[in-house]
């Protein structure tokens, strides 16, 4: 209707497609450029890198696993790297070198197995036992209630406070952003140009790309990390579930962070973040305590692998110990991505209803109406 | 043209806004005024479509406004907010590829805009370490920097100095003059009469009064006229229909109760001496405002 002095942007203006990427990009400017965010992923960073070198020296001890061996199954370890043999002259006097702690495990001759020889350990087999032998034994444990193995729970610390650390770094990180905008009030300004959902997709996808660059960094500390020590066969019983672990943690995430942005649009203030959500924060919290504290229980981590927000502590756990089936993962993943986009529609909801609404806290009910 | 037409707006039992209709001109500045709790930043907010009014309508040339029209539309919130660790270009920038700018065409508008306003010196610094009124420019560039057909501002003059006042004013007439609908709110009456073409006066949620400035003005006169003379003035005591407001030797301010009884008061005047000056005298803005809010 009116001369412009220039000529005007595309009628349509950007496309949804542009408009997310250019709040994503945004997103991730701005933090790349914020101190604390930059201090709290060197101290992570560092922490991780700790951690594996720890592990990995507790886990093997540079001269090899101890290992009580009867002279009938000589043959079987004579070629096997990283075990310390000690003969037995009999089956019972091997299982007493076990007991009382002087070997981890013992090798015996037993015509029943069908690799011709079990392993006898106290608690649990020293995994890398178990990963050097080309042929995956029978094992018979002692006394399976006791004692812990370090590495497994090394690995349990491990997922437990990567995934804890990135969410709630992240998750904080976003709700901050979220109420930043509501109380500045640029969002008037933002949602005057383009659509809320765009605003919402963008600031996820910006977190998630953050977030999946942070935890890409970290299993690259721990390949490094376990290459270095030495532990190679190590890395083959982790790798897997590592790189699953990334998988999770990428549904996983966009999952939390769609909810801790819809949660934060409901205040108006930095104060009253906490008020929302802290209920995620618990959510986040929890996998974190029971992997540390039920990381030997099969039950309690069964039920965590296949609960959406514990699955990507809990699914890579399992995998670690040998406890998963091939087809576990995958469904729990179909689970987890079910329960995202599901999330995604009540999230996007709660955030078109609450943006606006300044002032005294939304209620839930008003934000999930109209 | 941009129509609001019948725009009502309650919370819980408190009405806001009762049937506000008025219309926003292209290539005129749009003054609406009204006191705190008025409606002002209800109605813009729903012109926006940031707020959902109860009944009425928005359209443009029309149709009704939809959100792909409303990014032609330029708007400064009343509370003011930029993200306050961005640089000044960058956010600017930020807003205008928003608004579908490719990136080299929203940096060269950027940052000539910033230049226009005052802020060239100030690009790369920190929209938080802005003083108060450099802020305000910063917003209005943002407000500007995607070339709107339609300019909603609350309060853009609020906060700024004197020479502020005056770069904004202009920059707000230069969009005008080609061709865009520019609505304003301002609680500094003065600026807005010496500025808007066309005045929206609400108050308790209705429209008060609307029109053209000197049209208003005109409506509103109470046919007080000025004499300027070199004679003395003081037979005016004496004319009937007439009542003396205000009288020195030869200059005199009076209300007269009919035309006749002005022009039979001017004729009676230049028989007397040379008149200088003879002029109805408007009514201010501050006048009008007092009188049709009450």
């Amino acid at each position: 209707m009116n001369a412009t002095p220039t000529a005007g942007p595309t009628t349509a203006g950007p496309t949804t497609a542009q408009s997310v990427w250019l709040v994503a990009e945004r997103e991730i400017g701005s933090k790349l450029r914020s101190k604390a965010f930059i201090i709290s992923f060197a101290i992570l960073f560092v922490g991780a890198l700790a951690l594996v070198l720890w592990g990995g020296l507790t886990a093997q001890n540079t001269s090899g696993t101890p290992v009580a061996v009867t002279s009938d199954a000589q043959q079987y370890v004579a070629d096997v790297p990283g075990v310390d043999v000690t003969d037995a002259a009999s089956d019972a006097e091997a299982r007493e070198l076990v007991s009382a702690g002087e070997v981890d495990a013992a090798i015996v001759g037993d015509s029943a197995s069908p690799t011709g020889f079990t392993v006898v350990a106290e608690s649990s087999p020293p995994t890398n036992l178990l990963l050097s032998l080309s042929q995956l034994p029978t094992v018979e444990l002692l006394d399976p209630d006791a004692g812990s193995d370090a590495l497994g729970f090394v690995a349990a610390i491990g997922f437990g406070v990567v995934f804890l650390m990135a969410a709630s770094l992240f998750g904080g990180t976003i709700a901050q952003s979220v109420v930043e905008e509501k109380q500045t009030r640029v969002v008037e300004l933002l949602i005057s140009a383009i659509p809320v959902r765009s605003l919402l997709a963008g600031k996820v996808i910006g977190n998630t790309i953050l977030a999946m660059g942070e935890i890409l960094i970290l299993v690259a500390i721990a390949v490094v990390g376990l290459t270095v020590t030495g532990q190679s066969e190590l890395l083959q019983g982790l790798g897997a579930p590592i790189a699953w672990f990334a998988v999770f943690f990428f549904f996983g995430f966009v999952l939390l962070a769609t909810l801790f942005a819809a949660a934060a649009s409901m205040v108006s203030r930095q104060e009253d973040i906490g008020s929302t959500t802290t209920p995620l924060t618990m959510l986040i919290m929890a996998p974190y305590f029971l992997v540390i504290f039920f990381y030997e229980n099969p039950v309690v981590l069964g039920i965590m692998s296949y609960v959406p927000f514990s699955a990507p502590v809990g699914m890579p756990m399992r995998m670690f110990l040998g406890e998963a089936q091939w087809w576990e993962p995958l469904l729990s993943l179909a689970i987890l991505i079910a329960t995202c986009l599901g999330a995604i529609i009540v999230a996007a909801k709660i955030y078109e209803n609450s943006l606006l609404r300044m002032g005294a806290r939304v209620k839930l009910s008003e934000a999930l109406s109209r | 043209m941009l129509r609001l037409q019948g725009l009502t707006k309650s919370y819980g039992e408190r009405r806001v806004l009762d049937d506000v209709t008025f219309d926003v001109a292209p290539g005129r500045l749009t003054g609406f005024v009204g006191g705190n709790g008025a409606g002002k930043t209800t109605t813009m907010r729903i012109v926006l479509g940031v707020l959902g009014g109860d009944a009425g309508t928005v359209t443009l040339d029309g149709a009704t406004v939809t959100s792909a029209d409303r990014r032609r539309f330029g708007y400064m919130p009343e509370e003011r907010g930029l993200y306050p660790k961005m640089k000044v270009l960058e956010h600017i920038v930020y807003l205008a590829r928003l608004h579908g700018f490719g990136k080299a065409d929203a940096e060269s508008r950027a940052r000539a805009l910033l230049e226009d306003l005052g802020l060239g010196e100030r690009l790369g610094d920190n929209i938080e370490t802005l003083s108060l009124g450099n802020q305000q420019r910063a917003q209005i560039a943002a407000a500007l920097v995607h070339d709107p057909d339609v300019l909603i501002l609350d309060e853009p003059f609020s906060g700024l100095d004197p020479l502020a006042v005056e770069v904004v004013a202009a920059v707000l007439q230069e969009r005008a003059a080609v061709g865009a609908s520019v609505l304003f709110s301002s609680h500094q009456l003065d600026v807005v009469e010496r500025l808007c073409d066309d005045l929206v006066i609400i108050a308790g949620g209705t429209i008060r009064a609307k029109g053209a400035r000197d049209e208003l003005r005109a409506a509103h006169a109470q046919r007080r006229y000025e004499l300027v003379s070199t004679g003395d003035a003081g037979w005016l005591r004496d004319e009937e229909g007439v009542e003396v407001r205000d009288f020195d030797g030869g200059y005199a301010v009076f209300d007269a109760d009919s035309d006749e009884t002005a022009q039979r008061v001017l004729r009676r005047a230049v028989a007397q001496g040379d008149v200088a000056s003879f002029a109805p005298q408007h009514p201010t803005l501050s006048q009008i405002f007092k009188e049709v809010i009450q």
